[in-house]
């Protein structure tokens, strides 16, 4: 261990155990948190189901990944399971499309009061698509990841650069940031640019007044059911490949995903993104222990002899959780002024 | 029969009866309004001939075909377009999405229509980029009248066009409703400030709690006795 004060080294450290983590996270939760405010724009309930609804994303690429692979139908090096999304997705597609046909179709029909009845029904939704995955693959935690694990790895980076703190590039925090940032720009070149996508926009923003243009709300409903499966299921892979499988897992996602939505400003896909990233690096920056990289920024005799990690990392959810209460009371619209829930 | 006839309409909201066997009517190049205090159920109306509520009794009729049964998207393909009282526009859309968005339901061309909105709003021009929420009233209110013309409508539908806009404003609205009129298509609508909308209507109707009052044209109401001092203040 050095006893001079060494920023690059202490960079390396973070950059491995805090920035590409977070980014990665955050692109997961970003994801999950779109899907919700899709929802949430278009059918005007919160998805109490989107951490369940992950799962069983994942659940679908679980078991095609696996028959591939079984098959011998892989490309050497890179994870199956991105190669099976396209055909989880139909599966993911064809599922929320029919619980959409079964649970929320009704309550918009009835036209409930659709934020508390549509929260109501998706915790409905919850419990079954959890029970359905727990279900099928157990509730026990799997990995599903094959091909390579690192774009670099920590020997690879000190050889090149001669570090002694090394940094490891996953292939999953690679293929995460990558499709993260595909998928959000798709969604709003498609949101911003296209016939459909203005259409779900204005009926968004005045459903009586898209109506009366003569868009159609069962068409805008089921695009918008089409979108979330290619969110949820990338989303809930990616998550997977990065951290593992666990049904559990997921159904917590929840907490971080809806903290995102809210800290970010409800309906508002910018502010879900930020909120995402701002969740992902204060649950990361809060229970990381920052006794090593005090080290290389510190003069030896001011050495920490403690761990200097401000929360337990079995304290994350609750990060979210004060999160969202802050943002509550201080800032209801969250930051990019989103929309009040006030239980219509 | 006339152009658009709404005849013996009964409808209500829940178990709150609103309309009683009333009945409207306008022809192409023409323009009836519908006024009478609040309450009466003129709002009601135009929702019933929109297909936005249903009626439990009566028939709506366009060109001599039967469109009660049809569903609100269908009427609007059939030629009718509406600009409601409040909420009129996309508040976070730009001026020209707006218009887009007026004329999503035709497969054809819509930048020649677009134009046309242009030339009869010349501010909207100007405006188009921009979202219609930083709009004043009177141009929101051009905008969503730009947007109910996008389909090249038959018949419009206008809710209450002069609420909370000023008196000069009010004119320039009522000018461009008569453009609207004399380029052939049939107008109907609700009014709050009767004496001005009388005085350009070819035709009104005075309803009071859901049933037709008077009907004339808009001198014969204007001269009526009763009308004048019932609704028009003497």
């Amino acid at each position: 261990m050095s006893d001079s004060i060494d920023i690059i080294n202490a960079f390396a450290l973070l950059t491995n155990f805090v920035i590409l983590p977070a980014l990665s996270y955050g692109s997961q939760l970003a994801l999950g948190a779109l899907a919700v405010t899709l929802v949430y724009s278009i059918l005007r309930f919160s998805n109490f189901a989107q951490g369940d609804s992950m799962a069983f994303g994942t659940m679908l690429v679980i078991i095609i990944s696996g028959y591939m692979i079984s098959k011998g139908w892989t490309i050497t090096g890179f994870p199956t399971a991105i190669l099976a999304i396209p055909l989880a997705l139909v599966g993911m597609s064809i599922y929320l499309l029919a619980m959409d046909r079964l649970v929320y179709k009704h309550y918009r029909k009835i036209k409930a009061k659709q934020n508390i009845v549509g929260i109501t029904a998706s915790i409905g939704v919850m419990f079954v698509t959890g029970g359905i995955v727990r279900f099928i693959l157990g509730a026990s935690a799997q990995r599903f990841g094959d091909g390579e694990r690192f774009i670099f790895s920590v020997r690879e980076f000190k050889a090149f650069t001669g570090l002694q703190q090394g940094i490891a590039f996953k292939t999953s925090q690679f293929l995460t940031i990558t499709l993260a940032i595909l998928l959000v720009a798709f969604l709003f070149y498609f949101l911003q640019k296209t016939k459909t996508g203005k259409a779900m926009r204005a009926y968004s923003d005045n459903t009586e007044l898209a109506l009366l243009s003569g868009i159609d709300p069962d068409k805008v409903v089921r695009i918008t059911w089409l979108l979330v499966a290619l969110f949820t299921t990338i989303a809930g892979t990616l998550y997977g490949l990065d951290k593992g499988f666990a049904p559990q897992q997921y159904h917590l996602l929840l907490l971080p995903i809806f903290a995102s939505v809210i800290v970010g400003g409800i309906g508002s896909p910018i502010g879900a993104i930020a909120g995402a990233f701002l969740v992902a690096f204060s649950e990361i920056l809060l229970t990381y222990a920052y006794k090593k990289f005090l080290i290389y920024l510190l003069p030896l005799s001011m050495h920490p002899s403690s761990l200097v990690q401000l929360i337990g990392t079995e304290y994350k959810y609750a990060i979210s959780f004060v999160i969202l209460v802050i943002v509550l009371l201080i800032r209801p619209t969250g930051i990019f002024k989103g929309k009040v829930i006030d239980g219509d | 029969m006339a152009y658009l006839e709404g005849k013996n309409l009964v409808a209500s909201y829940g178990v709150v009866p609103i309309l009683h066997e009333c009945s409207v009517e306008v022809e192409k190049g023409e323009l009836a309004v519908i006024v009478g205090p609040n309450g009466a159920g003129k709002s009601t109306v135009m929702r019933v001939l929109l297909g936005m509520l249903d009626a439990s009794a009566g028939s709506v009729t366009l060109d001599g075909n039967d469109i009660s049964m049809l569903s609100t998207q269908d009427r609007i393909s059939q030629g009718l377009a509406f600009v409601p009282q409040t909420k009129n526009v996309f508040p976070s859309m730009t001026v020209e999405e707006n218009l887009q968005m007026g004329g999503f339901i035709r497969k054809d061309d819509i930048s020649k229509t677009i134009e046309e909105v242009y030339e009869l709003f010349p501010i909207l021009y100007d405006k188009r980029k921009q979202l219609a929420v930083q709009l004043s009233g009177g141009q929101r209110q051009q905008v969503a009248f730009g947007r109910a013309m996008m389909t090249k409508p038959s018949v419009m539908l206008l809710d209450e066009p002069t609420a909370g806009v000023s008196p000069i404003v009010m004119d320039e609205i009522f000018s461009n409703i008569l453009d609207v009129r004399n380029a052939g298509m049939a107008v109907l609508m609700v009014e709050q400030n009767a004496q001005q909308a009388l005085n350009i209507a070819d035709k009104g109707f005075v309803l009071v709690s859901g049933r037709n009052e008077h009907t004339g044209t808009g001198k014969e109401l204007i001269n009526d006795r009763e009308v004048r001092k019932k609704f028009l203040g003497g």
